[in-house]
């Protein structure tokens, strides 16, 4: 049933999001466009309309709904694995990571980079957030993995400390940097979908809509995972090599998602909870709601953010925490009294 | 693996479990066959490997020797091994709120049936358990004992088919230890009817009454080691007793059934 609601209500975002911006455009003339793209032309065309959906509306959107539904998926998969409503993606390290090697790229990527090819050049900042990412994910799940498995016990303390170091890292390259490198540091981890190109939504689709997919087929196996490892074992899951393909799968999302678009908080700690509060745990509803929901969000946030100081745009990360933060906060209000 | 060989391999069978940690034994040289049909109580002190013992069973812990046959075999793929072995841990730290029914559904994922059959079956689990009135209840407003049947009936719904693979274990620790003194009975006699029914049951508890009453055969554990096994005549004497727990007791007959009963001094 809701599952249905998101699928109707998801175009209808989507060609909103399309419209909105410095020039409006009106959906009827949306839906032309598209139409007429995807072969079934018959409306008059209006040139100018149609550049601007093409090369910046259209994989903007794209982008933000691809982002924000990884970004989803992702918190709730490391909710249902950590067992803890209050986990997100960056719990196993995967976004201090991504923002210590855009850091990296940022500063030092004039040296680090110098004399490599031009393409190289220009993903420098994505491809050292998604190393940076990968890596810290890395190193927490090799410290919280013992003789007996992986405990996700300590993997929470593991990326504790090591958001702590990769923390640490970006204040390093903070004093370092110069006037314009320490401007690009703080907008990258304020995330914007601003760097929308086909390119890169082309890049992102071919990684993450499969990471998203695969993810969504975990639903019964992290239903099973929210009554404790060892009764998911006894119902025939084999519990560490399922710990594994989750981090994995996490990882490739987030470190991909934060890579395009820098750090966007709260939409993979917020999403799944709007869903839970609506139909229950069940993860097999929870996984592709969150996609939807996820995505319809996130080109909300980023509509705000370029239209609420335009022609300038507001980083997007500052527009999710702006919603995200009060309900976090409800959040442990209510737990509060129920402990209380 | 010459035992493979010698053992009938329609059983739950320990051999020579022994399992080590840092140097300390948890549970040393631990023979006992578990029987379709049978009943067997594992009793003894706090800490004497009781919980170990059902890990080692369960196989979700490796013993340091020896090992556990499952219908003949200890290499079952863990999908498999589902069908045949349902575990009721003493607590689960399930914090979502899932609807009773929908916990009960989880104990069906192992299995291929569709969803019409998984629901008939959900319902005729939590009615074993005295369960039936909480099934639209969330799990997390749900109090301890209510909890700890719905788990049951889980577990239940788990191994609720005839398995292809082999005979069916049902695994309980402490099933009782939060039940009010009428569902402690009602499990324990539901217990006994899947024995008769031809599953074989294994249940870890404390109340000597309780095991006496129910139990085809008990074992004592003291120490990782064990201390007794027989019929509750055999086991349950104030001389047994007295040295494995450290109480002393008067031994009857139970004016009502064909067991001991044991009074404490």
């Amino acid at each position: 049933m809701l599952l249905v609601v998101l699928a109707c209500l998801l175009p209808v975002v989507m060609v909103i999001s399309i419209g909105v911006g410095a020039v409006p455009i009106p959906a009827s003339e949306i839906l032309t466009i598209l139409f007429d793209r995807l072969g079934f032309g018959s409306g008059v065309i209006n040139d100018q309309s149609a550049l601007i959906i093409e090369s910046i509306r259209l994989p903007r959107t794209l982008l933000g709904l691809i982002v924000g539904g990884s970004l989803a998926v992702a918190g709730a998969s490391m909710q249902g694995l950590f067992r803890n409503p209050l986990a997100d993606p960056s719990i196993i390290g995967v976004a201090s990571g991504a923002a210590l090697g855009a850091g990296i790229a940022i500063v030092l990527g004039g040296v680090l980079f110098a004399g490599m090819p031009s393409l190289l050049q220009s993903y420098s900042v994505s491809i050292l957030a998604f190393a940076g990412g990968v890596i810290t994910t890395w190193l927490v799940y090799k410290m919280g993995t013992g003789n007996n498995g992986t405990s996700v016990a300590t993997m929470l303390l593991a990326g504790v400390a090591i958001n702590a170091l990769a923390g640490a890292g970006m204040g390093m390259l903070n004093y370092i940097a110069d006037e314009t490198m320490l401007r690009n540091l703080t907008f990258w981890q304020m995330g914007s979908l601003g760097g929308a190109t086909w390119e890169l939504v082309l890049i992102c689709a071919s990684l993450l809509v499969p990471v998203v997919l695969f993810l969504g087929r975990y639903g019964l196996v992290l239903n099973a995972l929210l009554l404790g490892e060892s009764e998911a074992r006894h119902l025939g899951i084999d519990v560490q090599k399922v710990k594994l393909q989750l981090i994995f799968l996490t990882a490739l999302a987030v470190g991909v998602s934060v890579s395009v678009s820098g750090i966007i908080g709260f939409v993979g700690l917020v999403v799944p909870h709007l869903i839970r509060l609506a139909v229950g745990p069940d993860h097999r509803i929870l996984l592709p709601a969150s996609a939807m929901l996820g995505g319809m969000l996130l080109l909300a946030a980023d509509m705000v953010s370029r239209t609420i100081v335009a022609p300038a745009e507001l980083p997007i990360g500052i527009v999710t925490a702006l919603m995200g933060a009060p309900f976090f906060l409800s959040l442990l209000w209510q737990q509060r009294k129920r402990i209380a | 693996m010459e035992s493979v060989k010698h053992s009938a391999s329609n059983t739950l069978e320990v051999l020579g479990v022994g399992v080590e940690v840092d140097g300390r034994a948890l549970l040393q040289g631990v023979n006992f066959v578990l029987k379709p049909g049978e009943v067997v109580s594992v009793l003894g002190p706090n800490g004497a490997g009781k919980s170990t013992l059902m890990k080692v069973i369960s196989g979700e812990r490796k013993p340091t020797r020896g090992q556990v046959l499952l219908n003949g075999r200890t290499d079952w793929p863990l999908n498999h091994q589902a069908l045949m072995l349902g575990v009721l841990p003493q607590s689960s730290s399930l914090s979502f709120p899932f609807t009773a029914e929908e916990v009960v559904l989880l104990g069906r994922i192992p299995c291929s049936s569709d969803h019409e059959e998984n629901r008939a079956i959900v319902r005729a689990a939590l009615e074993k358990v005295d369960g039936l009135h909480l099934k639209e209840r969330r799990y997390t407003t749900l109090s301890g004992g209510e909890r700890q049947r719905v788990h049951m009936a889980r577990v239940l719904a788990q191994i609720w088919d005839e398995c292809v693979h082999g005979q069916r274990y049902l695994l309980l620790d402490e099933p009782t230890s939060a039940l009010d003194p009428a569902h402690q009975q009602l499990t324990l006699k539901m217990a006994r009817q899947e024995a008769d029914q031809g599953m074989g049951v294994m249940v870890i508890m404390h109340d000597l009454n309780l095991a006496a009453r129910y139990s085809d055969r008990i074992v004592i554990l003291k120490n990782g080691q064990m201390a007794a096994e027989g019929s509750p005549h055999q086991v349950l004497t104030p001389h047994i007793i007295r040295q494995v727990f450290d109480i002393d007791v008067s031994v009857s007959n139970h004016p009502a059934y064909d067991c001991p009963l044991v009074v404490n001094h």
